[in-house]
């Protein structure tokens, strides 16, 4: 008798709390990211301003590595307690794919550039999917130690397979996606062939004997954090890892450490809304948005961490780092000079042949 | 104290057994130069001819043990600077003490003379072993202190913290933890949520402890068992379980949602170690409170629970070490508003390998070590009152 008067009240507390905050939108936010430098960046370009707007209160939750997963968790509970949420492009659509994220339609929902250019022109090819709000353009790219290269430093992303010339251990991504791309092209398949080989079975069985050339040599990383401390302890002459993370290690941690751009795989990060918030809660969600992916914000993000901004026409906006006072154009991945031989990740590719290739590699990893 | 009388060693026992000890410590200098097999080899050839050529010098003892000390001190300054002056040096002590007291056969002479050189053998190969299981349990943590002191935003003994120089430490991992708001919101919540869940759990756990102890209870093996259960269940399944039944409640990342689930998982230890306790408790005695009076309550309070302290209090010690280790289950009760110290840790490890973690880790282990000398302190001296142990 007790217990059900007991959980009783306590659901009756539970719905009425929401209800007794009820006004147009809510006053409290909670945004998920990835964490580290990239959160803080956030906080200082966009939650922050926000919440001297506004006074809503912003709680941070580091759960992005593990967002598609929560947020089914969630949907099946039946208790959405995210805002926003960051994630990368191809979690965006898996999530939008499955119902869990709601769609937006950005020349409504988003703000126009400020010289009047519609949301949808101004980010233009990066609205990958009618969920996503794209924010910044990063790469997956190497870094390389300056004092472990002997004389000549490495021009080219071939010199990851070229053990003889850069002998010592190199920092891989543990799974395929990029390192297949990286082996094809490094095995002599022109890029515009590459995904048309990696297709069959013999183009992916053609990447993992390129891969196995170097297979003792590597040290698979998960975390994008591995590499930088791999290449800052000396442990690897050459690693690959998200470009903002290389900046920091080279600008900010002033190691012994150049990036390598060749190559470099360019993704898409962004927001998301869950699908199924309260009206008022979803309210303040896209009023959020439509602040924090504005020309302006987008550009001060780029203060705080090196990956480029998605909109056209934040490009031109982009300063100097906040506290070194450095130019930040040079360190974008974006930038002419770095950028002279990318990949774009292949999300149709990837939807596609995902499951089948990573079950292969994990099979080869374990060889 | 000499239980045998002994008498000096042959140069070839010393300088085999010093051999034997020279390959071991040469495996760790030879890896970290490169060949752990050189180094087996040098090690061992080094020792045998120190032990072969000492042993013929076994009344200068004194003099030989400083030379041996300084030798590989200033061998290990050209191998590798001061840090291995240092580590050289401290091999030295060791290398003129073992091979001395090989010699002399000091180790022979406080063991009993009727041991067989077996005996004697396992005798110091069970020591050896006790120290190595030692050493790999401490070595870890004793590794992250200095590491926690570093200059640098990486897991890494830089140059110049190997070569002692005051630039390579810093405070600043401290500072961090100190003045950085998700650390210090961290830290409250754990405050917040431990001592609160480990007061349910004792509660709990010692009356449902007591309730099983009577014999007559119905069922008492099979609500101890599902008691017991949080232990044994993976954390995994507990967690996503309470997740669910969380979300449908309405407890799902609430403050009392987390207590309760930590408390949950705090009950087994305090359900085991206070049914130990009872074993050895008298009934009698409560029979004889109620037979002069003592209502159940004052039994309890008076003459019970006085006795079977010691095992509520460790394992109120055990629940509240659980909830404030767990990480688990808080990912997915808690919400970000509920983020205790091992979940920070936790995100700090996956996104950005920061020594301000190592600072933490530091800080925890200076606490913990605190609190269990002042246990141990205050077991001793009411042990001491109560006339149970003479010292």
């Amino acid at each position: 008798m007790k217990l059900t008067k007991l959980s009783a009240l306590v659901a009756s507390t539970a719905l009425c709390a929401p209800m007794a905050m009820a006004e147009d939108m809510a006053n409290e936010l909670t945004i998920v990211s990835w964490g580290g430098a990239y959160s803080s960046s956030q906080k200082n370009a966009y939650h922050d301003p926000y919440t001297a707007k506004t006074g809503v209160k912003i709680i941070n939750d580091e759960s992005s590595a593990e967002a598609v997963a929560k947020l089914r968790a969630m949907n099946e509970a039946g208790n959405v307690t995210w805002d926003v949420v960051d994630v990368v492009a191809a979690d965006a659509m898996r999530l939008c794919d499955e119902g869990l994220a709601m769609e937006i339609d950005p020349d409504t929902q988003l703000a126009a550039a400020p010289d009047g250019t519609s949301a949808s022109e101004d980010f233009g090819d990066l609205l990958v999917s009618e969920c996503f709000i794209p924010q910044i353009v990063y790469s997956t790219t190497f870094g390389y130690r300056t004092d472990l290269v002997g004389d000549t430093a490495p021009t080219s992303v071939c010199a990851i397979f070229d053990t003889e010339a850069y002998p010592g251990k190199r920092a891989l991504e543990k799974r395929p996606i990029n390192n297949m791309e990286w082996a094809l092209m490094c095995d002599g398949v022109a890029k515009a062939d590459i995904y048309d080989v990696l297709e069959t079975e013999e183009g992916q069985e053609q990447a993992l004997a390129k891969l196995a050339t170097i297979k003792d040599d590597v040290i698979w990383w998960s975390a994008g954090a591995d590499t930088p401390q791999l290449l800052a302890d000396g442990e690897v002459v050459m690693g690959s890892t998200y470009n903002g993370r290389l900046f920091s290690v080279i600008e900010e941690q002033k190691q012994p450490v150049a990036m390598l751009w060749d190559a470099q795989v360019f993704d898409l990060d962004g927001w998301i809304i869950p699908a199924g918030l309260s009206p008022e809660r979803q309210a303040r969600a896209l009023d959020y948005i439509m602040f924090a992916t504005d020309t302006q914000r987008l550009a001060d993000q780029a203060k705080y961490i090196s990956y480029g901004p998605a909109r056209a026409s934040s490009a031109p906006l982009v300063g100097q780092h906040a506290e070194l006072g450095i130019d930040m154009a040079p360190h974008m991945p974006t930038d002419p000079n770095n950028a002279k031989n990318t990949f774009l990740y292949n999300y149709e590719f990837w939807a596609d042949y995902r499951d089948d290739i990573d079950a292969k590699f994990q099979a080869w990893l374990a060889k | 104290m000499a239980l045998t009388p002994v008498e000096n060693q042959t140069p070839g026992f010393v300088a085999a057994t010093a051999a034997a000890s020279g390959a071991f410590f040469g495996l760790f200098v030879g890896t970290s130069q490169g060949s752990g097999l050189m180094g087996v080899l040098v090690g061992a050839a080094i020792m045998a001819a120190l032990g072969f050529a000492l042993t013929s010098m076994l009344d200068k003892e004194k003099p030989f043990r400083w030379v041996l000390i300084a030798a590989f001190a200033v061998a290990g300054f050209f191998l590798g600077g001061l840090p291995a002056a240092v580590l050289g040096g401290l091999f030295g002590w060791f290398a003129g003490w073992f091979i001395f007291w090989l010699g002399t056969s000091r180790y022979r002479a406080h063991l009993a003379p009727y041991l067989t050189s077996g005996q004697v053998l396992w005798h110091y190969t069970f020591r050896v072993i006790c120290g190595a299981v030692f050493t790999f349990l401490i070595t870890p943590i004793l590794v992250v202190m200095p590491l926690s002191f570093n200059a640098q935003d990486f897991f890494t003994f830089t140059p110049e913290m190997l070569r002692f120089d005051p630039a390579g430490y810093s405070l600043k991992h401290y500072q961090d933890f100190f003045s950085n708001q998700d650390w210090q919101n961290a830290l409250w919540n754990s405050i917040r949520i431990a001592p609160m869940a480990t007061v349910i759990s004792v509660t709990f756990g010692t009356l449902a402890a007591i309730g099983l102890s009577q014999p007559h209870v119905p069922f008492r093996r099979a609500i101890m068992a599902i008691l017991i259960s949080p232990m044994i269940v993976p954390l995994i399944i507990s967690a996503a379980g309470m997740y669910f039944f969380y979300s449908r409640i309405g407890l799902q990342g609430t403050y009392m949602g987390v207590v309760l689930a930590h408390a949950v998982l705090g009950i087994p230890f305090v359900i085991i170690t206070v049914t130990a306790t009872l074993v050895g408790f008298d009934r009698s005695l409560t029979r004889a409170a109620a037979n002069m009076g003592a209502g159940p309550v004052t039994t309890f309070f008076r003459v019970q629970m006085p006795l079977i302290l010691p095992g509520v209090v460790s394992g109120g010690l055990f629940a509240f070490i659980t909830s404030f280790d767990e990480v688990v289950v808080v990912l997915f009760v808690g919400s970000a508003g509920q983020k205790t110290l091992p979940w920070q840790m936790f995100i700090g490890l996956r996104e950005q390998i920061s020594p301000t973690i190592l600072a933490v880790a530091t800080i925890l282990v200076g606490i913990s070590v605190l609190l269990l000398a002042t246990l141990e302190l205050l077991r001793r001296r009411s042990e001491r009152l109560r006339g149970m142990s003479p010292g």
